[in-house]
């Protein structure tokens, strides 16, 4: 089956997901931890979406109050917290470069393509068209997982952990229909604690050692390498 | 019928044979050189060129049987349509170097070279060339692969007064020696599998896998190492500029091409089955050399080193196209696969063409202003303007411009990796529209390239007295440089009819021919179908000419507006000198910021004793350390510790005696 | 190649020759308007190319003839690429002669020329200019034709007039690989035309100027059509941008009524497109020269994120 012989709500849903897709590059990429936040808002929007046209499409009614805690948590009240963090850390202005761009996203679309080579045995299964959202959906985890080993500053490393979380929720909307909805509300509620408890550690790592970047958190040993 | 054209083949041996005994006689008369020598070699080259003609025309195979080699071995002669077409390339250039020959060897006549040596030893290199390209049989093609390498080892090391030639010289031996031997080694797998070391026999062997993919490890590694394929390419930089300029024309145009021969006739005619793994390695191996040759190329501020670069790239390109056939013959369309070979074969045609025009050019900059740093050229386009103008033709072959014939071979290798969607490999859809990608950038920095060497060189202003006085070159020298320039564009202007010469050569190694690609008749091409690409190139041409020439008359003709010459914008400063030009190196800096982590590059501003400020800037190739010195490093130490079995004590060496006596013993026992 | 298809060919060369300076004046009146300004009429471009035309010419002593015959290699290449763009139509003759890639490779023949024309004075200025350009120009390659290469998978054809005629014939289709291939075109149609914020092109300043440090010897009616050629390049973009990712309102055949319908309806597009590209280069600041790799590696991205979604979300299962 071809790409024009979808309803309109499913080639919708495909746009939705690469979309979501691109915004990880732009996660990834981005230098200035701002508008890295505004990104990650957008991604959790495009995945509340997403769900939204799957609920649509497949009529199955919890998920339209699962798309809407996606919103509320992913689009509106988690970052809104990391832009005050970052606006109580000082880091409003705050812009990392990164050191190899080029080697970074070739690295990124490699992971991207692993993806898609991974997911095909699932997707020659005659099951919900969605498959081939899965692979999508692998990639963000897997670019999300990237970002949080290429990034040294901590809260890009809380939005790649945050974008694996949306990578997660998508594949697991696109391929089994979402998750019962008790364990969306605990997952959802999982992750606002463990934001707080990040914004809180936050604030301990700084007075500490003085910064922000965890590849100082080497300082936090006994032995007597201070010699920075 | 059948033998004219191993009659014709074997006449361009024996006259290149002759001109290379003629040339013995210099010692006596060095007019020789210029009078008889070059004139045959040129004869040779159109002798070899009929023969090729032949071959493709009649699109059948002639076999002979020479009465040399060993009693239970003689050497089989084979001229198809591949060893026509190939036969057709090198007759070309060697004609082409027959007519620039006389004008650049008058400069060695008063000068100290051995003037023997050079004719000597270039008759007997077109003779192995040609013979390599004939041989049907593993022993005969390895006597010729090393008469090849060897006579150009000595013409590399024609001006051997100077160190670095030597050096040049002999890392090009050690090279060319090492993939002999691999080539050795896989021609004795292929033996081993098909009872005989003649042709016939390795073509009906049917090798398993793992053995086949020995074998083409084995015959890559040789024939890349020839061709010029990264990271086996060190010597090629180092061995074509020391050569004579028209030696380096036929080392860089036309050895390079055997070498590709080479490894179609082996892989595509002798192993003849295709995997998809084997496609993957050529296509990558092929990519990485494009790229990285034309980074190393822009970074060269020395002409023949970057023309040396260059052919790396273009070596690169073609190995592309023959990586893609490999990839769709695997997967069973054998009409792409068709396309992609023929891609690979007119770029090889398009490639000795163009770079014998540009290293003829480099040659005659060489000739008249003897220099061949472009830091110290411009403005040569007023002093030289024939060369000047056919160099242009070169420059905008080289870059793949329509209406010229880099573009068709290029439009044919995008074209056939357009049609990537017929796979059924998805990770291969993704991995092939990546590196066509790669293929774009390439040929973008090759125009790059290309516009820094013409613009340097050429235009502008002269940045040395020795350029500013440069004279135009003797005739012979501009002959040979306006018939490789005529034929680029004409090559450029007719693909379908030249395509249709080739078309023998896939339709006897992979047994289809290029009918739909053809099917338009001359005016047009159309690989796969007429709507799905295709491309006009005599109407393109005429179509630009008719819409200058529009322009001109409309605009360029009014005799009222005359065009006046006055001095160029200065700000209202004082007029530009030369050295407020941009230079090579300067040209290419940005590039050089961009993709700074592909070379090794020192650069430093060091305060010299009498208070100037001095620039340093050094740009070496990264292989050098990642490769040659650690292998050089192993070998050496391997060498000393074998060393020690040497220790010159006299009972030691009886006692190994006797210790292999005692071996010996017990293993016959 | 009967009567009525050499006419459609002449009607369209003559069209995009004619219409291109009108592009170009339109997106000039529509920027300074957004700038509270009152500009120059849409027509002014016209009134600048006859009085380039004639004025006196002006040729360095050191110019070759390269420089005198540039002008006009230039222009005619670029005005044959232009004409293999459908712009009223599909039914063109002129698109079976040429298809994407030799577009490309015409417009490379003039940036050639173009380069070759602005080193062979020996100044400075034109050294640099060329430079740049070339930078440019080869990084803007890779995403150009990975752009082309997924309209190409997707259409199964490189030649233009059959990429629109699919789009036509599929109907309002919600392509991710489309939408990331438009932006990725978007962003190399900005730096191979010279727009901000890859090159201003109303500046002399010698540390921000690209194309301009390369025609900067020219004057007269060299100028006059160096200047042309730069205006028929926008316009090329922009049918490209416009037909073949908008298709909406091109004509098929070669009646009269379709043609003005298909003129229409290529106005509206190009004006509206022009439009938008007056407002972005109103709302952003030029680059630095170091800067154009990210923005070049983003519009690299953004096509083969399109060929990825083709490969990956768009076969089919």
């Amino acid at each position: 089956m071809s790409f024009e012989s979808l309803p309109v709500l499913e080639q919708l849903m495909l746009a939705m997901a690469a979309m979501a897709l691109f915004t990880s590059f732009v996660l990834l990429e981005q230098e200035r931890l701002v508008a890295a936040i505004h990104a990650f808002a957008w991604q959790g929007a495009l995945v509340s979406a997403v769900t939204t046209l799957v609920a649509a499409s497949s009529g199955l009614r919890h998920l339209y109050f699962s798309a809407l805690l996606t919103f509320a948590l992913k689009a509106l009240l988690i970052p809104w917290m990391l832009h005050r963090l970052s606006r109580r850390l000082e880091l409003d202005r705050y812009a990392e470069p990164l050191r190899r761009p080029a080697l970074v996203t070739m690295a990124a679309v490699a992971l991207v393509i692993f993806s898609y080579w991974l997911a095909l045995p699932i997707m020659h299964e005659n099951l919900i068209f969605t498959r081939n959202i899965v692979a999508v959906s692998l990639a963000v985890v897997l670019i999300g997982l990237l970002m949080m080993v290429v990034r040294q500053q901590a809260v890009a490393q809380v939005l790649g952990f945050m974008s694996m979380e949306n990578g997660l929720f998508l594949a697991a909307v696109s391929a089994t229909g979402g998750m019962p909805l008790l364990i969306e509300l605990g997952v959802a509620f999982d992750v606002l604690v463990a934001m707080v408890l990040f914004g809180i550690f936050f604030f301990h790592i700084r007075e500490s050692i003085d910064s922000l970047d965890v590849d100082r958190l080497n300082r936090l040993t006994e032995t007597e390498e201070d010699t920075r | 019928m059948t033998h004219t054209g191993l009659n014709a083949a074997a006449l361009a041996v024996a006259l290149a044979l002759v001109s290379s005994f003629v040339s013995l006689f210099t010692v006596w008369s060095p007019r020789l050189l210029r009078v008889a020598a070059m004139p045959l070699f040129g004869l040779a080259g159109l002798a070899a060129l009929a023969a090729g003609l032949v071959a493709l025309a009649q699109a059948d195979v002639a076999t002979a049987e020479l009465p040399l080699g060993l009693p239970w071995l003689p050497w089989r002669v084979r001229l198809d349509a591949l060893s026509g077409f190939f036969l057709c390339v090198i007759g070309v250039v060697s004609a082409a170097v027959g007519l620039y020959g006389p004008g650049y060897v008058r400069g060695f006549e008063s000068g100290r070279d051995s003037l023997p040596a050079l004719g000597g030893f270039t008759g007997l290199f077109l003779a192995s060339m040609l013979m390599v390209t004939l041989a049907d049989d593993a022993f005969f093609f390895m006597v010729s692969w090393e008469m090849m390498s060897l006579s150009s080892y000595f013409l590399v090391a024609f001006h051997h007064d100077i160190a670095a030639n030597r050096r040049a010289a002999f890392m090009y031996l050690l090279m060319a020696h090492i993939g002999g031997m691999a080539i050795l080694l896989g021609f004795g797998v292929l033996a081993s599998f098909g009872d005989g070391l003649a042709f016939d026999a390795m073509r009906g062997a049917e090798p398993p896998f793992g053995w086949a993919s020995a074998a083409f490890a084995l015959s890559f590694i040789g024939f890349g190492m020839k061709a010029g394929l990264v990271p086996l390419h060190a010597w090629l930089p180092e061995a074509h500029p020391a050569a004579p300029s028209h030696i380096s024309a036929l080392m860089s145009g036309v050895m390079l091409k055997v070498a590709v021969y080479g490894f179609i006739r082996f892989f595509f005619d002798l192993i003849g089955q295709f995997h998809w793994q084997w496609g993957v390695a050529v296509l990558a191996v092929g990519g990485v050399s494009a790229l990285a040759g034309v980074l190393y190329a822009l970074m060269q501020h020395d002409l023949k080193r970057l023309l040396a670069y260059s052919s790396v790239e273009n070596i690169g390109v073609i190995f592309i196209a023959l990586g893609l056939a490999i990839l769709f013959l695997s997967a069973g369309h054998a009409t792409l696969g068709t396309v992609a070979f023929a891609a690979a074969l007119y770029h090889a045609l398009n490639h000795a063409l163009f770079k014998g025009l540009l290293f003829f050019g480099a040659g005659a900059i060489l000739h008249s202003a003897h220099e061949s740093n472009l830091d110290q050229m411009g403005g040569l386009l007023r002093r030289m303007p024939w060369t000047g103008y056919f160099s242009l033709v070169g420059c905008l072959s080289i870059s793949a411009l329509p209406p010229f014939n880099g573009f068709v071979s290029e439009w044919l290798l995008f074209q056939s990796a357009l049609q990537v969607w017929r796979l059924d490999s998805g990770v291969l859809r993704t991995l092939i529209p990546i590196s066509a990608a790669a293929l774009a950038l390439t040929g973008a920095l090759a125009a790059a390239c290309f516009v820094k060497v013409y613009g340097v060189a050429f235009l502008g202003q002269a940045r040395s007295r020795h350029v500013r006085r440069a004279r135009p070159v003797p005739y012979s020298m501009r002959a040979g440089q306006g018939m490789l320039a005529v034929l680029c564009l004409a090559l450029g202007v007719f693909p379908a009819t030249f395509l249709g010469l080739i078309n023998a050569v896939p339709q006897q190694i992979l047994g289809r021919g290029l009918n739909q690609t053809l099917a338009g008749g001359w005016l047009w091409l159309t690989p796969v179908r007429p709507d799905v690409a295709s491309y006009s190139a005599p109407l393109v041409a005429l179509t630009l000419i008719m819409l200058a020439g529009l322009a001109v008359w409309l605009l360029g003709r009014r005799s009222v507006f005359r065009t006046r010459r006055c001095d160029a914008w200065d700000c209202g400063f004082a007029p530009p000198t030369p050295r407020m030009q941009y230079t090579a190196t300067a040209f290419a800096q940005p590039i050089r910021r961009v993709f700074g982590l592909l070379f090794h590059i020192e650069e430093s501003v060091e305060n010299q004793d009498d208070g100037k400020p001095r620039h340093r800037l050094d740009i070496s190739d990264r292989t050098w350390g990642l490769l040659y010195l650690p292998v050089a490093r192993v070998v050496e130490g391997a060498a000393r510790r074998i060393s020690y079995l040497q220790s010159g004590n006299v009972r030691v060496y009886l006692g190994w005696t006797l210790v292999t006596l005692l071996a010996l013993l017990w293993i016959v026992s | 190649m009967n009567l009525t298809a050499l006419t459609l060919a002449l009607l369209q060369l003559s069209l995009y020759v004619a219409l291109a300076p009108l592009l170009a004046g339109w997106v000039r009146k529509v920027k300074a308007r957004l700038q509270n300004r009152r500009g120059a009429s849409v027509l002014q471009p016209y009134r600048d190319i006859y009085k380039l035309l004639v004025k006196e010419t002006l040729v360095a002593h050191t110019a070759s003839p390269l420089f005198r015959a540039a002008p006009y290699v230039v222009f005619s290449a670029t005005w044959l690429a232009t004409s293999a763009v459908p712009l009223v139509s599909t039914g063109l003759p002129a698109a079976m002669i040429a298809d994407v890639i030799v577009v490309a490779g015409l417009l490379a023949l003039a940036r050639f020329f173009l380069t070759l024309a602005g080193m062979d004075v020996g100044t400075a200025f034109g050294g640099m200019g060329a430079s740049r350009e070339m930078f440019i120009s080869a990084l803007a390659e890779p995403a150009m034709l990975m752009a082309v290469f997924t309209l190409a998978m997707t259409a199964h054809s490189t030649n233009m007039a059959s990429v629109v005629e699919y789009q036509l014939a599929e109907g309002t289709i919600l392509r991710p690989s489309f939408l990331f291939a438009l932006s990725g075109l978007i962003l190399v149609a900005i730096a191979e035309t010279g727009r901000i914020p890859v090159d201003n092109p109303a500046t002399h300043l010698e540390l921000t100027m690209i194309h301009e440090a390369m025609i900067l010897e020219y004057s007269g009616r060299h100028l006059a059509l160096m200047e042309w050629a730069a205006q028929l390049k926008l316009m090329l973009y922009g049918a490209l941008i416009a037909n073949v990712f908008l298709p909406w309102g091109i004509a098929q055949g070669s009646g009269a009524g379709e043609l003005a319908s298909g003129l229409a309806a290529a106005v509206v597009k190009l004006g509206l497109l022009g439009a938008a590209l007056a407002a972005s280069e109103t709302a952003l600041a030029k680059m630095r020269l170091f800067r154009i790799p990210d923005f070049l590696n983003l519009a690299l991205l953004l096509a083969l994120l399109g060929l990825l979604s083709y490969v990956i979300l768009e076969v089919g299962a």
